[in-house]
């Protein structure tokens, strides 16, 4: 069995909530007296969660109760929303802070990298700030003169490595700050969501230096909010939502049930009376839903996913032949994506009563959030029912099942456009 | 798995535990980089550069003896009056650089701190040896000016106890500047009165004046200064004027050592939970 290289027992932080000013010095006298009669810190109250959204109170426990166990050669990636207490606990790990309650415990040697570049001095040039970044990060001034060469090589600023870093892109810092983290040696590497920089290439990079990592048997904690790169680089996983673990486990189950926890799933897809905006009237939309490949109604699709709406129509009277379309519309208000029955040369009616249209859409879409219009309309092009806005879903980076998700940070355009590259 | 197994353990509070010399000693390159950035950071891009280390005590210098010593008429125990001064410029700045730049360690490495675990006491330390390396510099040229005013002073064997007031000084600035970043770290109310305080505890050293000058009560209290004694031997060693007495060096010793172990005491204390109250 793989031995365990971090435990944690009963975990809590507290924060004070609001300002540290003339009132923080009486709770502290407070605490100290109780203390010294040997009772317990009387503004640490046991049993009040951590939600953002509700005022009130003056401490808040951002970490409660939060027990885990980490094995050798594990690479964890920590998933919560924000405020989930993600941060506060890698900075428990990192020991930037020190636990209200609890203990953790560690084998071997420990780095951090919760920012590239930490202690950067503008002044000193891109070789001496190698040095003092790489001590303070842990390395021995012998360990980083072996490496020195690799590290500037990897940076690619080696033109540069000369010149005060105040003269440097912000691009070239990042480049210069990950290229000394990544050849840190250490059996345990802590890292916070640093690869959301550089440029893609750089990206890419990082992410198989981070695979290396892991491949070379070393223990990896890992929080991103990007799920592909969080899919692609962790076996493990842990889920936090208001201060507490939520799953442990392996890391797609932890990543679904974040997605589902995530979303607000529509109850029946009702469309309120008096939504639409234009049209005769002989037909109304009635519900609109969305459905994964799970058959679950929901407001967000896996990358590469289709989209499968369905529409539920009241019609007044029989109608033969009729147009309906789907407009995708991007959050910033750009119509760029039609669907309509009639690209496909598909026939579709509506009876008298109640009738249900399904509609599958190849979902070339970039991640994101969209919003969608929809219409009907008669054959000849005079509008029956038009509803603006009705509905938003989102594309997530990863795929519902197995496949590629979408790993780059950089997004670029809505829609991929399929195409065939060769060399000639 | 047993206790013992584990290389590091974090709880809420630790036991009583002032100082980790394992910890440090792993870190002591980082030490020494802080000091290197101290130096070689402060005087870029300026067209004299490490000149600047020479030339502040010297115009520190000048001026006390153009206020002082012409203007006032101050004792100056029969020194060359800039020497004199120089002597007394020497021996302070090393000692309020080593407090000011000590007890802003918190909230000068707020960033640093949050963002990276190293033993945090790295941090005065390498700006107690960054002073040292400066004092150095200034202290060359108080000998240069020594050596124009041989004629005039004779230097003494005490010179040689210069080592032990190098430590007692850096001590002492350690050791407040301890204190005063412990108490900052969580009420910034002290940061405005501890720029003041230096400066009137300057006045209550024999900087601008000897301690020749003064009796009685006044005498007492003035010896009372852990300061005083070191800057009076300094001068009684270099210049042969001066007032020195083994008692009152042991004394500016203990006192040192005591408030070095309190100031460690609270910095601890503090460093823990610091980035929870920034």
């Amino acid at each position: 069995m793989a031995k365990t290289v971090i435990l944690a027992n009963n975990i809590s932080k507290q924060y004070r909530l609001g300002n540290i000013g003339t009132g923080s010095a009486v709770h502290d006298l407070n605490r100290w007296w109780k203390r010294m009669n040997g009772k317990e810190d009387p503004y640490l109250k046991v049993g009040v969660e951590n939600d953002r959204s509700i005022a009130g109170g003056e401490y808040v426990w951002a970490l409660q109760d939060v027990n885990f166990k980490i094995q050798e050669g594990d690479v964890y990636g920590f998933i919560g929303r924000n405020g989930a207490g993600k941060s506060t606990l890698l900075k428990i790990i990192s020991r930037i802070t020190s636990p209200s309650t609890g203990e953790i415990k560690f084998k071997g040697k420990i780095a951090s990298l919760l920012e590239v570049g930490t202690g950067f001095h503008p002044e000193l040039t891109g070789r001496e700030n190698i040095f003092l970044n790489g001590a303070i990060l842990g390395m021995s001034k012998s360990e980083i003169k072996s490496k020195l060469d690799e590290i500037i090589e990897f940076s690619g600023v080696a033109k540069y490595v000369d010149t005060p870093i105040k003269r440097y892109s912000s691009g070239m810092l990042v480049r210069l700050g990950f290229a000394v983290a990544a050849h840190l040696e250490t059996d345990i590497l802590i890292v916070d969501e640093v690869l959301a920089v550089g440029d893609a290439e750089f990206q890419e990079k990082c992410i198989g230096k981070m695979k290396d990592v892991s491949k070379a048997g070393r223990t990896v904690l890992f929080v991103s909010h990007n799920m592909a790169s969080i899919k692609s680089l962790c076996n493990k996983g842990i889920l936090f939502d208001k201060g507490r673990v939520v799953t442990d486990g392996d890391i797609s189950s932890v990543i679904e049930q974040y997605l589902s926890m995530n979303s607000k799933i529509i109850a029946d897809g009702t469309i309120p009376v008096g939504s639409s905006s234009a049209g005769s009237g002989v037909a109304k939309f009635k519900k609109l839903q969305l459905f994964n490949s799970k058959n679950e109604s929901v407001d967000f699709v896996g990358y590469n996913n289709p989209l499968r709406f369905q529409f539920g129509i009241e019609s007044s009277l029989a109608v033969n032949d009729i147009i309906s379309d789907v407009r995708i519309y991007s959050m910033d208000g750009i119509e760029f994506a039609h669907a309509m029955n009639k690209y496909t040369q598909t026939m579709i009616s509506l009876k008298e009563g109640y009738n249900e249209i399904s509609c599958s859409i190849d979902n070339s879409l970039q991640p994101g959030k969209y919003s969608i219009t929809i219409g009907i309309h008669h054959a000849n092009g005079m509008t029956i029912d038009f509803v603006e806005n009705v509905f938003d879903f989102k594309v997530l980076s990863i795929p519902d099942g197995d496949g590629n998700g979408y790993i780059y940070d950089w997004k670029s355009g809505y829609v991929r456009l399929n195409s065939e590259w060769k060399n000639n | 798995m047993s206790n013992q197994d584990w290389d590091i353990i974090i709880k809420p509070r630790s036991k009583f535990k002032i100082i980790d010399i394992n910890a440090l000693f792993q870190y002591k390159d980082l030490l020494f980089l802080f000091v290197k950035r101290d130096l070689v950071s402060i005087y870029k891009q300026t067209l004299l550069g490490p000149l600047w280390l020479i030339l502040q005590p010297v115009l520190t210098a000048l001026m006390f003896n153009f206020v002082f010593g012409k203007m006032s008429g101050f004792s100056n125990d029969g020194t060359p009056s800039f020497l004199f001064y120089l002597s007394g410029v020497t021996i302070w700045t090393f000692f309020s650089d080593c407090c000011l730049k000590t007890s802003e360690t918190f909230s000068s490495n707020a960033n640093l701190f949050g963002k990276v675990y190293f033993p945090r006491l790295i941090v005065p330390l390498s700006v107690i040896t960054s002073n040292i390396v400066k004092f150095g510099f200034t202290f060359l040229l108080f000998l240069v000016v020594l050596a124009f005013n041989l004629n005039s002073v004779s230097v003494g064997l005490h010179a040689f106890l210069l080592p032990v007031l190098i430590l007692i000084t850096a001590g002492l600035g350690l050791g407040f500047g301890l204190i005063i970043s412990a108490l900052t770290a969580r009420y910034r109310d002290l940061k405005f009165l501890v720029q003041f305080g230096v400066q009137l505890l300057m006045f209550l050293s024999p900087v601008i004046y000897p301690i020749s000058s003064l009796s009685g009560n006044l005498r007492s209290i003035i010896l009372l200064n852990p300061m005083t004694s070191i800057i009076e031997t300094f001068k009684f060693g270099f210049s042969g004027h001066g007032y020195f007495s083994w008692f009152y060096l042991g004394y500016s010793f203990a006192f040192m050592l005591i408030l070095l172990l309190v100031g460690l005491f609270m910095f601890t204390r503090v460093e823990r939970n610091f980035m929870d109250t920034v």
